[in-house]
């Protein structure tokens, strides 16, 4: 197995690290990191809890794969309570800490109670102990993993951390790893701070020799990688192009949402767009991209390394921000930019250097802002709440001064921490939030695609495209094109995506694998690796299974079917231009056809014979 | 006839010189099939994976068909994805 079968506690409230083995048959019911994770979580958890009390527990979680030779096998997961939906949260993140964790043996860390005062925790292999964090509380992601190297001499430490924002109470902060790496939605990264919890830092020298089979892991993984070098997306074009390929696409098909989605097509697409990105600059004759990156053990290497133009105004003064560091991922780029109705390359850089640095996540943290431009614009806030900054859709120079004043949590931080969901509950306009269960939408405007729609009414985690990717269906035809605009088939289709999803995360795995390979790439990998039955069938009822655990968890928690709904604007305001001029989104048409494809109740719920199916 | 072509990402390499970053207007015959067009420019069936007219996904199977006409906007991307 592939599994360390150790736990570890951290009772963050009596400063004690204790080991515990790993309850096996949930693993076996479960598979790792997602899965299991919030297998511990629904039953150790009240789901009512106060998220940012407590009583909420924070799960690191790795999957079975991660730390081994599969291709993209460095995964790692936060799941915990989130404090932006009140949902189960569950973000995932890449980087190298995910195996380091694994190498130092341990499957998850489970950190409990709070804090009294600031501590991070220090791995190195089996010795787990807190320590004072007072000389890193305060300091943003990147200066504790700077500090924390320094202190400890060790370059291989791995650091995942909370940056200024969480300590401010920012709802949507991450857990960033590795500097540039995030386990970004949701508000996990709140949630590590509400407990007092600065850092995790691992050293593992242990490395995996657990294999269930190695010869038959070693032809699996290699048979995988083979696959993912041969298709022409995993192979070329995501390393060559990386996700912000998208942004010419999806604003070609005319899904691409605008200025908090007032509006679909963004004129200003192309200027920051992966070929943009690729372009030599006027002034120093170099590109925005400076390389990709990979993760541990991925053979894609989709990663973005950029850096700003040394003399646009946001960095002309300031050296720190003129290197290259992480660049600009598609989600990031479309909602700190096309939501926004920002087209300035360098500014989107740099504010996602400064989310990168400070830990938010730039999928809300862009939406938020943008839903505040629209209420500035309609004159519902004005300087005054601004602090003197005309906050107006595509305004640069509002963006990265308002961004820079964000991050030390002063001014209008407060409001625009609290997400779109409560900014505009606020100031009156609640519907100007463009939010699935009080979480932000991400690129694809469901009244283009349709299933995407769906997807995002039903996700567990609030608007999420990474909850069932039907774009790869309903856009790139992978593995198969559906009409955008079609509803039928689309319950099915968005249940399929769930599930594979599901398992993938909960594997230590990457998503994007998926564009290549199928269940029967996976199934095999995670057979060999580990013990009991991980056929293709087991694979996908286990996904199933942990989708509908995530949902008994949201209905103990309060939420109905009356949540799985889209915000007006995207059923009732059609698309004014382009190949998608007249649509809405058909939620209605879709929603009980999923409810019948899950086995559910008309009204949502999840029936005594589905659970006993599911053995929940 | 008068119809602009898009080309993308790996695809901007069969563009013909011009000043926009990734579209052109060109002359064709009238009634030029839009697999006709993709095949003047060299841009093979594997590459012109995701194929739209005006905004408008057309498969692999109707590009024979698809007669172009004035004004059209072919856009043309190889198998890229993201997220």
């Amino acid at each position: 197995m592939s599994w360390t079968r150790k736990i570890l506690r951290v009772d963050l409230s009596k400063g004690t690290c204790t080991s515990e083995p790993l309850n096996m048959e949930w693993a076996n019911q479960y598979l790792g990191q997602r899965g299991l994770a919030s297998k511990y979580l629904t039953e150790e958890v009240d789901p009512k809890c106060d998220a940012l009390g407590p009583d909420n527990k924070m799960i690191m979680a790795t999957g079975p794969l991660t730390g081994t030779m599969a291709s993209t096998g460095g995964r790692y997961s936060v799941i915990c309570k989130s404090p932006l939906t009140g949902a189960i949260a569950c973000s995932n993140s890449g980087g190298f800490f995910g195996a380091e964790l694994k190498f130092a043996g341990w499957d998850m860390i489970i950190f409990e109670g709070k804090s009294d005062k600031p501590v991070y925790l220090l791995i190195q292999d089996d010795k787990a102990e807190l320590r004072p964090g007072d000389g890193i509380w305060g300091k943003s992601a990147w200066e504790t993993d700077d500090i924390l190297h320094q202190t400890h001499q060790d370059p291989q430490l791995r650091v995942a951390c909370v940056g200024r924002t969480a300590e401010h109470g920012c709802l949507y902060a991450a857990v960033m790893n590795d500097k540039h790496r995030a386990a970004g939605r949701s508000g996990v990264g709140t949630v590590m701070a509400s407990k007092n919890l600065k850092a995790v830092a691992v050293r593992g020298t242990g490395g995996i020799g657990n294999v269930h089979d190695a010869k038959a892991f070693m032809a699996a993984t290699n048979d995988g990688k083979a696959v993912l070098a041969e298709n022409a997306v995993t192979g070329q074009g995501l390393p060559a192009y990386g996700t912000q390929v998208l942004m010419n696409v999806i604003n070609g098909v005319g899904a691409l949402p605008a200025r908090n989605m007032r509006d679909v097509g963004f004129e200003g697409a192309e200027n920051i767009s992966a070929e943009a990105m690729a372009e030599p600059r006027k002034s120093d004759g170099k590109p925005n991209l400076t390389t990709n990156g990979a993760c541990f053990s991925c053979t894609i290497a989709c990663g973005r390394i950029s850096t700003v133009d040394p003399s646009h105004f946001s960095v002309k003064d300031k050296p720190e921000y003129q290197g290259a560091s992480g660049g600009l991922e598609y989600e990031a780029a479309w909602a700190l930019g096309a939501d926004t109705g920002v087209d300035d390359l360098d500014a989107l850089t740099y504010i996602n250097f400064l989310c990168n640095e400070d830990g938010m996540d730039p999928i809300t943290y862009g939406a938020t802002v943008a839903a505040a431009m629209e209420m500035f614009e309609d004159g519902t806030i004005t300087t005054k709440e601004t602090d003197g900054i005309e906050l107006k859709f595509g305004s640069a120079e509002a963006f990265v001064a308002i961004t820079e004043q964000f991050v030390t949590g002063e001014g209008f931080a407060a409001d625009l921490g609290m997400g779109s969901k409560r900014l505009c509950e606020k100031y009156g306009q609640p519907d100007l939030s463009m939010t699935v269960k009080g979480q932000e939408f991400p690129a694809y405007d469901p009244r283009g695609i349709q299933g995407i729609g769906l997807a995002y009414a039903t996700s567990n985690r609030g608007a999420c495209h990474l909850r069932g990717y039907t774009i790869a269906s309903e856009v790139l035809g992978i593995p198969v094109k559906t009409e955008m605009n079609d509803t039928d088939g689309k319950a099915e289709l968005v249940k399929a995506f769930q599930d594979a999803t599901a398992l993938v995360d909960s594997a230590g795995l990457c998503v994007f694998t998926t564009f290549a390979w199928g269940m029967d790439n996976i199934a095999p990998q995670i057979d060999a690796a580990c013990e009991g039955d991980w056929s293709v069938e087991n694979c996908l009822e286990t996904g199933e299974r942990i989708w509908n655990m995530e949902r008994l968890f949201n209905e103990a928690a309060g939420f109905t079917a009356d949540d799985d709904k889209l915000p007006k604007r995207l059923l009732k305001e059609v698309i004014k231009h382009g190949p998608t001029e007249g649509q809405v989104n058909r939620l209605g048409e879709m929603l009980p056809k999923y409810y019948e494809a899950r086995g559910w109740t008309a009204d949502g719920k999840i029936p005594d014979e589905t659970r006993q199916r599911l053995s929940l | 006839m008068n119809v602009s072509i898009e080309f993308y990402a790996s695809l901007m390499k069969y563009l013909p010189p011009g000043k926009s970053r990734f579209r052109r207007e060109i002359k064709v015959d009238d009634g030029l099939r839009l697999s006709r067009l993709i095949e003047q420019y060299h841009i093979s069936p594997e590459e012109a994976h995701l194929v739209l007219v005006n905004g408008l996904f057309v498969c692999g199977e109707d590009r024979s068909e698809r007669e172009l006409v004035e004004g059209d906007v072919i856009s043309i991307w190889p198998p890229v994805a993201g997220g």
